[in-house]
């Protein structure tokens, strides 16, 4: 098959539809968690969950009742009551701001993944190329810098709804995410003194972390996870706080704040929330999972470059760079779905911290940690490669 | 800014605060339909930053008129409404009420009658324990500890439909005695329900006795001291946590619980988490109880039988003895006779000491019904309580007081 064509087109046409793909991707991937959350949700709770929806006209369908269900249609029926119920918007309150601020919730939960590689095949001269929407060198920056931008609609939507419990939830959500952003950014500093050590790349893109990963031997194929326990931990950490995930959900906690700062949203507005609450999560775990989890390898020592190369003795079409791109696309994303899995099970497991224990987490566990591991690697490394 | 509602001298200071530090304290109106103030509580709070400067609680939303209704209705007409005082509990309520009358009575129920009650009384505690420890998951956000306790409520459930033929409002006493026999087979049923509950109530309270995050947010945490419980007339679960061990069913036994032996768990500090330990160990007492009575059950009647003026005769002698017609009649327009008198009777129910005081000038109609609510009298020690608090600790210390709006309103 060829593609050139595509390459030959206008650059904004190429753009634009990689601008769609993004949506087209996440947006289903976003709303399909929000339906996995209700479905774990209730198998946690030992409770069946949704399971009754189903469109008349397809009811007829052999064997359908099992995505009836797991509750498949429920999913279209929550989406499209989001676009058709009545959209209110609170008197008193700054309508340009509260009509802004889910939007700007939107942007960069769609902007940060156009700098994760999602997979990597082998092109005709036999290079890796991965597959991204910007192979950026500054990645991981690029990331941080972005998401961190996420915040501005927390306290926005809080400001401009004119009410208290919002109010309170985006003075919250404002000191929340900047204490955890640094402890998170301190926790990857060690991986990428690790590849840029004397001599390396010279790099901050994810697809070099997960090439990193991806090397013959011992410690060329261990993840980092492996290597760097205690960064991966401290990331992990920091990342339920960002993406305001129970026990860290303190901008939005339901039992004091009845909706923090999307109290006064309804409708689409409120779903555009949610949906930018799913993508920073999709997006969070994509990034830790190519950091720490080796991105699209498939086990640990084993690369996705090997096993293809291994499947291709076997199947003819193997061999084939679009059915490599495609493995490493579903390992990834199977490897994010158990992450986004494993959010969920804490979320339903866990009781909430309380905002003042958050922020000494943060400030007083959290960011010496992140500073003392920093320090060790930075001392080991320079010792190593002495 | 302070509200129409409240502290004005608080409003000045608060005034010369600003002047100096340039702050402002903000009030915050937590209720009255917020997730977790349990109802139609609302809490007027002042807030310095997310600290709790002051506490007001407003009551009254759920008023209904509880105790002038009864002066316009016969006793046993009344047993309905005591469903809907604590309605988590209902059960313990129709107990406590038909005592408090019998009191007045001076009537002596059977063995067999009280029995039942004990064992109305032990699940209705089980019941309404498991809804607060499931609430208090929610309050500090543990989702599914509150589904886990709701399929045990769901058994329980089934058992007080067979009993009552309500799930919910029971209205199952009458003055004298109980409405109808205990079904066949559902003292085993019961039994089996304490077998099977004891393991899962260990499970649920394992997701919270050592959870840090649990113990972290309620350690520590509204600590009521022994003195203040005493002063502010706590009863119940919420004086036990703080160290009294106050029991009515020990202290002035009533409804034969003389014969059953249980323990009266106390707390060591008063704080959120030993009135969370009070009511796990509650319930687990209160299966003992249940499994003692059960173990030796008394035959006989279910009703007190010679007291013909006050329960109304069975139908099958209603339709063969004229003398039980009457009998019926008088009961069911005019009411049970009492004698003139006053008298107050309060019994341990969940949430703590349920109160009667009645004044009966004779007849079937009380003249006057007074109802001491434990919610009501424990939620007094909420200003004290959340001074100092944070938004967060306000929400658990509600839950750890685990009220009932119903009741406190009346």
């Amino acid at each position: 098959m060829d593609f050139s064509f595509y390459f030959d087109l206008p650059l904004w046409i190429r753009l634009t539809l990689q601008g769609l793909a993004v949506i087209l991707v996440l947006f289903p991937i976003a709303a399909a968690c929000s339906m996995a959350e209700r479905k774990i949700s209730a198998w946690i709770q030992g409770r069946p969950g949704p399971n009754r929806t189903i469109p008349p006209l397809l009811a007829w369908v052999p064997g359908i009742w099992i995505l009836q269900k797991l509750g498949v249609f429920q999913l279209a029926a929550d989406g499209g009551k989001f676009v058709f119920k009545e959209d209110p918007v609170p008197g008193g309150v700054n309508k340009f701001y509260f009509i802004a601020a889910p939007i700007l919730a939107m942007i960069p939960a769609l902007s940060t993944v156009t700098v994760v590689p999602f997979g990597a095949y082998l092109d005709s001269a036999g290079k890796l190329v991965p597959i991204v929407l910007a192979n950026v060198d500054i990645g991981l920056l690029a990331v941080f810098a972005v998401s961190s931008l996420g915040v501005y609609a927390v306290i926005l939507a809080g400001w401009a709804s004119n009410s208290k419990y919002p109010f309170l939830g985006g003075v919250r959500a404002s000191a929340q995410l900047i204490s955890y952003e640094l402890s998170m950014t301190l926790s990857v500093l060690p991986v990428f003194l690790w590849i840029n050590a004397p001599g390396g790349q010279g790099t901050l893109s994810l697809f070099d972390v997960v090439q990193f990963q991806s090397q013959p031997g011992f410690w060329g194929g261990a993840w980092f996870v492996f290597t760097m326990p205690l960064s991966a931990f401290i990331f992990l950490v920091a990342l339920f706080a960002e993406t305001n995930r129970q026990p860290f959900d303190m901008p939005e906690s339901e039992s004091d704040l009845v909706g923090g700062f999307h109290t006064e949203y309804g409708a689409f507005k409120w779903s555009l929330f949610f949906v930018a609450e799913y993508c920073h999560m999709i997006v969070g775990s994509a990034v830790f999972i190519l950091l720490f989890f080796g991105g699209w390898n498939p086990l640990p020592w084993v690369t996705l470059t090997d096993s293809v190369n291994a499947l291709a003795g076997v199947l003819p079409f193997a061999a084939h760079p679009l059915f490599m791109g495609a493995l490493g696309i579903a390992i990834f994303l199977g490897k994010i779905l158990f992450s986004i899995f494993f959010f969920m099970w804490v979320r339903w497991t866990l009781p909430r911290f309380r905002y003042d224990q958050v922020m000494n987490i943060g400030w007083k566990k959290l960011l010496p940690l992140s500073i003392a591991n920093l320090i060790a690697y930075t001392l080991g490394i320079a010792l190593l490669h002495k | 800014m302070a509200t129409e509602y409240a502290f004005p001298d608080n409003a000045a200071k608060t005034d010369a605060a600003a002047q100096e530090f340039q702050t402002e304290k903000m009030s915050l109106a937590m209720g009255p339909s917020h997730p977790s103030t349990h109802g139609v509580l609302r809490l007027q709070l002042e807030l310095d930053g997310e600290i709790v400067t002051h506490c007001d609680p407003i009551l009254g939303y759920l008023h209904r008129g509880d105790e002038k209704i009864a002066e316009n209705m016969t006793y046993n007409q009344f047993v309905p409404y005591t469903d809907r005082l604590d309605y988590l509990a209902p059960l313990a309520n129709n107990v406590a009420y038909a005592i408090a009358v019998e009191k007045l009575a001076n009537l002596k129920v059977p063995a067999r009658c009280e029995a039942i009650r004990v064992i109305c009384c032990e699940l209705a505690r089980i019941s309404a324990h498991l809804l607060g420890l499931g609430a208090y998951g929610i309050d500090v956000g543990a989702w599914s500890v509150f589904l886990y306790s709701f399929e045990e409520r769901e058994k329980l459930y089934k058992l007080f439909e067979e009993l009552t033929g309500a799930r919910f409002t029971t209205s199952y006493t009458r003055i004298g005695g109980v409405a109808r026999d205990v079904p066949e087979g559902w003292n085993d049923r019961v039994g089996k329900f304490c077998d099977q509950f004891l393991p899962i109530l260990e499970e649920i309270l394992n997701l919270l006795t050592r959870n840090k995050i649990f113990t972290d947010r309620t350690q520590g945490v509204g600590i009521i001291s022994r003195e203040d419980a005493i002063g502010y007339g706590l009863t119940g679960p919420n004086l036990r946590g703080s160290g009294v061990a106050f029991d009515l069913r020990k202290d002035k036994p009533y409804s034969g619980y003389k014969q059953y032996e249980f323990d009266i768990p106390v707390g060591t500090t008063g704080d959120c988490y030993d009135r969370y330990l009070c009511r796990g160990e509650e319930m687990r007492q209160s299966v003992r109880i249940v499994r003692q009575v059960l173990k030796n059950f008394p035959s006989g009647a279910y009703y007190a039988e010679d007291a013909k003026k006050i329960f109304a005769p069975r139908k099958d002698k209603v339709l063969t003895s004229m003398e039980e017609l009457i009998n019926n009649f008088m009961i069911t327009t005019e009411g049970p006779q009492m004698p003139a008198g006053e008298v107050y009777f309060e019994a341990e129910n969940p949430k703590g000491a349920l109160g009667f005081f009645i004044v009966s000038k004779g007849g079937g109609v009380p003249y006057r019904l007074k109802i001491r609510s434990p919610s009501f009298c424990n939620l007094s020690i909420l200003p004290k309580v959340c001074q100092g608090a944070l938004v967060s600790d306000v929400v658990s210390i509600l839950g750890s007081l685990d009220f009932v709006m119903g009741e406190c309103d009346r």
